[in-house]
C-alpha cells in the first residue's frame, strides 16, 4: 500500500485531532472549556470541508464549511454560554463533581470505548480512494467517546456538550463516507442542530431554574 | 395530488402559528379545523395512492406504504384536537397559545415524515418532531415533566445521532451505484437493490432499527418512553404514542425495503425479530405491577411496537397486511385508552390507578369507553387490533416461524391479563373504604368523549369490515414492504 495522498492524510490528521478533543472534552471540569473544546473540534470540521472541496473540486463544500463554521464555532457556543454560562459561572464554575466515576477510570474505560469503535468501523472494509478508511475509524471512536461523555458525566451541560460533539463526529464520518451529499440536504441537516441546539438550552434552563444546579443526580423520582 | 401533498405540509403549520400569535379562545376551534382539514385532505389522497405512487421530484412521496401512516397519523390528530378542546379548559391564556402552537407543528412534522421523498428529509422530519414534542413534554413545568423531558430529548436525539449515521451509510452504498450526486431518493435507493454494496447497506439498516428504534421504544433504547408518556399533558401522550412512535417505524421500514432489496430478507428480518421478541418481552411484563395509569399504558405502546416488528419479521403478505392493520387500529385504539386515561387523571385529580376506584359507575360514558379501548388493545373481537394480530399470527404460521408465533401469542396472552387485572381493578373494583373520598358521577366534558366514541366506531369498523378502498391501500401496501409491488 502506498502512502496517503494530501486529502486522506489531512483527513486521517484533523480526526485524530478531533478524537483527542473529545478526549479534552471529557476529561474538562469547567463548562466554558468545554465549550471551547467544543468550538475548536467544530472548527477542524470546517477545515476539513475545506481540504476536501480544493482535492475533490467540490465547490459545494466551501459554502458548507463556511456555514458550518458560522453556526457550529460561532452560534452553537454563543447560545450554550449566554443559556448557561454567565449565570451558573458566577455561582457554579464548573461542574467537577459530575463525574459518576473518577476522571481516570473514565478516561480507562473511554480509551476502551474508543478502541472498540476504532476496530468495528474499521472492519467495515469500506476502503476506496475517496473514503480514508482510518479517518472513518476514528470517527466511530468518536462516536463511541461521545456516547461515554453523556454516559459518564451527571450534568445537564455536559451531556448537552456530549451531543453536540456526537453530531461532529457523524458530521467527520459524511464528510469521510458522503462528501458529495447535496448542500440542500446538508444545510438542513444544519439548521436542524441550531433547532436542537435552541431546545437543549431551553430545557436546560428549565432545569437550571427548577433544580437550582446542573446536576442531574436528582433525576431519578420517574423509575419503572 | 401534489396541491393535496402541499396542503398538508402547510395547513397545520399555518394552523400553529396563527394559534400562538393569535388571540387563545379561537385556538382550539382553529385546531379542530386544522385537524379535521388534515384528515379530509389524507383521505382525498387515499385512492390515488392505493394504486401508485405520486411524489415531486425527489423531495415529496406518498404511496401505500406512506398513506397508512398519514391515515393513522391524521385520524389521531383530528381526533386529539377535539379531546384538547375539553381538556385545555380553564388554562391560561399563555398555556393554550403554547400548547396549541407546539401540537399543531408537532402534527405537522409528523404528516410531512411519509411524504418526504428522500431518507435524508425523512431524518429532518423526524428530529422535528422530537424537539418539538419534547418541548410539548416540559410544558406542566412540574419536576416529573422536566426530568421526563429532558431523558426524552437526551435520548432520542443520540438515537437520532446513529439514525443520521445509518443515513449517511446509506448515501454512501447508493452513491456506489447512483453517481455522488444522489439524494437518497427512497424510489432509486430500492430500485438499485442488489447492486448496492452489502456492507454498508447491513450497517445502515442496523443503525437505523436502533436509532429510529429509540423513538419507536424497541428494547433496549426505549427507557424514554414511559416517562415521557407519562408524563406530558395527556393529548400530547395520545399523539406520542398513537401516531409518533408508527411514524419512527415508517422510517425502519423504509430503510427494511432498502435493505431486503440490496441484501434479501433474511437479515432485515432476523434483526427485527430479535428487537420485536425482546420488546414485547419487557412490555408484557412491565404491563403488571404499574400504578401509575399513563405509564401502564405507555408499556402496552412497547408491546404493541414489538408486535409491528415481529409481523414485519414473519415476511407473509397476510403478516404484512396484518401489520399495516395494525398501525391504523392501535392508532385508535391508544389513542382511545390515554384520552380515556386522562379523563380518569382529571376525575380522581392523581394518575395512580389504584385510587381510581369504580370508574364505570363514576364515569359513565368514560368508564365503558375506557374498557371498551383497553379490551381493543388487548385484540378483544370485533377490534380491528383482532384482526390485525389474527393475520400477524396467520402470517407467522405460513411462513414456517412456528417458534416465534408460539412466543407471539404466549406474550400477547401475558400482556393480555396484566392490561385487563389493571383496568378492572379501575373500573369494577369498589373504594377499600366506603368513607374514602370518591368523586360525583358524570363526566368532565363532552369533548373528551365524542372523539372517543368515533375511536370505537373505527376499531369496529377495522375489525369488522375494513372499506374496500382502504383494503386495497393495506393490500398495495404489505406487497410494496414485501417487494412485489
Amino acid at each position: 500500500m502506498g502512502s496517503p495522498g494530501v486529502y486522506a492524510g489531512a483527513a486521517n490528521v484533523i480526526a485524530a485531532l478531533m478524537l483527542l478533543l473529545e478526549f479534552g472534552m471529557l476529561r474538562q471540569a469547567l463548562i466554558r472549556d468545554q465549550v471551547r473544546l467544543y468550538a475548536t473540534q467544530s472548527a477542524l470540521i470546517s477545515v476539513l470541508a475545506i481540504v476536501i472541496a480544493a482535492d475533490r473540486d467540490l465547490p459545494d463544500l466551501y459554502a458548507l464549511a463556511a456555514l458550518s463554521a458560522l453556526l457550529k464555532v460561532v452560534a452553537v457556543p454563543l447560545v450554550l454560554r449566554r443559556l448557561l454560562g454567565r449565570p451558573i459561572s458566577e455561582e457554579t464554575p464548573g461542574v467537577a463533581g459530575s463525574y459518576t466515576l473518577s476522571p481516570a477510570s473514565a478516561v480507562l474505560i473511554a480509551i476502551g470505548l474508543a478502541a472498540f469503535g476504532f476496530f468495528s468501523f474499521g472492519s467495515l472494509g469500506i476502503h476506496n480512494p475517496e473514503a480514508p478508511a482510518t479517518a472513518l475509524a476514528i470517527a466511530g471512536a468518536m462516536v463511541f467517546v461521545a456516547f461515554g461523555l453523556m454516559i459518564v458525566r451527571r450534568d445537564v451541560a455536559s451531556q448537552a456538550i456530549g451531543f453536540f460533539s456526537l453530531e461532529n463526529a457523524i458530521s467527520l464520518s459524511a464528510l469521510v463516507v458522503a462528501a458529495g451529499l447535496p448542500l440542500l440536504l446538508e444545510t438542513a441537516f444544519l439548521f436542524d442542530l441550531l433547532l436542537a441546539v435552541v431546545v437543549f438550552g431551553m430545557l436546560i434552563r428549565a432545569h437550571h431554574a427548577r433544580a437550582e444546579s446542573l446536576s442531574t443526580a436528582d433525576l431519578t423520582k420517574l423509575r419503572g | 395530488m401534489l396541491g393535496v401533498m402541499l396542503a398538508l405540509l402547510v395547513v397545520p403549520l399555518i394552523a400553529g402559528i396563527v394559534c400562538f400569535l393569535g388571540p387563545a379562545r379561537p385556538a382550539a376551534g382553529l385546531t379542530v379545523a386544522s385537524g379535521i382539514a388534515c384528515f379530509g385532505l389524507v383521505l382525498a389522497l387515499i385512492p390515488e395512492v392505493a394504486h401508485g405512487t405520486v411524489g415531486y421530484l425527489s423531495y415529496l412521496r406518498a404511496d401505500a406504504l406512506s398513506g397508512v401512516f398519514l391515515l393513522a397519523t391524521a385520524f389521531l390528530y383530528a381526533a386529539v384536537a377535539v379531546y384538547a378542546a375539553g381538556y385545555l379548559h380553564g388554562r391560561t391564556d399563555v398555556y393554550r397559545r403554547r400548547f396549541y402552537l407546539g401540537f399543531n407543528v408537532f402534527a405537522w412534522a409528523m404528516l410531512a415524515a411519509p411524504l418526504m421523498g428522500s431518507l435524508a428529509l425523512l431524518w429532518i422530519a423526524i428530529e422535528i418532531t422530537t424537539v418539538v414534542s419534547a418541548l410539548l413534554v416540559a410544558i406542566e413545568d412540574t419536576d416529573g415533566a422536566a426530568e421526563a423531558s429532558w431523558k426524552y430529548v437526551l435520548i432520542a436525539s443520540a438515537g437520532l445521532g446513529l439514525a443520521l449515521l445509518a443515513t449517511i451509510f446509506a448515501y454512501y452504498a447508493g452513491a456506489q451505484v447512483l453517481g455522488v450526486h444522489s439524494n437518497l431518493a427512497i424510489g432509486p435507493l430500492i430500485q438499485a437493490g442488489g447492486r448496492l454494496p452489502a456492507t454498508p447497506v447491513r450497517l445502515a439498516f442496523l443503525l437505523a432499527v436502533l436509532g429510529y428504534g429509540t423513538k419507536v421504544g424497541l428494547f433496549p433504547v426505549h427507557t424514554w418512553l414511559p416517562d415521557a408518556h407519562s408524563e406530558a399533558p395527556t393529548p400530547v401522550s395520545a399523539l406520542l404514542s398513537g401516531a409518533l412512535l408508527a411514524t419512527s417505524f415508517y422510517a425502519i421500514l423504509r430503510f427494511y425495503q432498502v435493505a431486503s432489496a440490496a441484501l434479501g430478507t433474511g437479515f432485515p428480518r432476523d434483526a427485527l425479530l430479535a428487537f420485536g421478541i425482546a420488546s414485547l418481552l419487557l412490555a408484557s411484563l412491565y404491563v403488571f405491577g404499574q400504578r401509575d395509569v399513563k405509564r401502564f399504558l405507555a408499556y402496552s405502546s412497547v408491546e404493541h411496537m414489538g408486535i409491528l416488528a415481529i409481523g414485519v419479521s414473519f415476511g407473509a403478505p397476510i403478516a404484512l397486511a396484518g401489520v399495516m392493520l395494525h398501525v391504523l387500529a392501535h392508532a385508535a385504539a391508544k389513542g382511545n385508552a390515554f384520552m380515556g386515561a386522562g379523563v380518569f387523571t382529571i376525575k380522581y385529580r392523581t394518575k395512580q390507578m389504584l385510587a381510581m376506584r369504580d370508574g364505570l359507575d363514576r364515569l359513565p360514558w368514560s368508564g365503558p369507553l375506557f374498557l371498551l379501548s383497553v379490551l381493543a388493545l388487548s385484540a378483544f373481537p370485533p377490534s380491528g387490533i383482532f384482526r390485525s394480530e389474527f393475520q400477524i399470527v396467520a402470517g407467522g404460521l405460513s411462513s414456517g416461524s412456528y417458534v416465534a408465533a408460539a412466543a407471539l401469542i404466549v406474550l400477547v396472552t401475558v400482556a393480555f391479563f396484566g392490561l385487563a387485572t389493571s383496568a378492572t381493578g379501575m373500573l369494577l373494583t369498589s373504594p377499600p373504604e366506603p368513607s374514602a373520598e370518591v368523586p360525583a358521577r358524570g363526566e368532565p366534558s363532552a369533548w373528551m368523549v365524542v372523539p372517543v366514541l368515533a375511536g370505537v366506531a373505527v376499531l369496529v369498523l377495522l375489525g369488522v369490515h375494513p372499506p374496500g378502498e382502504l383494503t386495497e391501500l393495506i393490500t398495495r401496501a404489505a406487497a410494496q414492504l414485501g417487494g412485489t409491488a
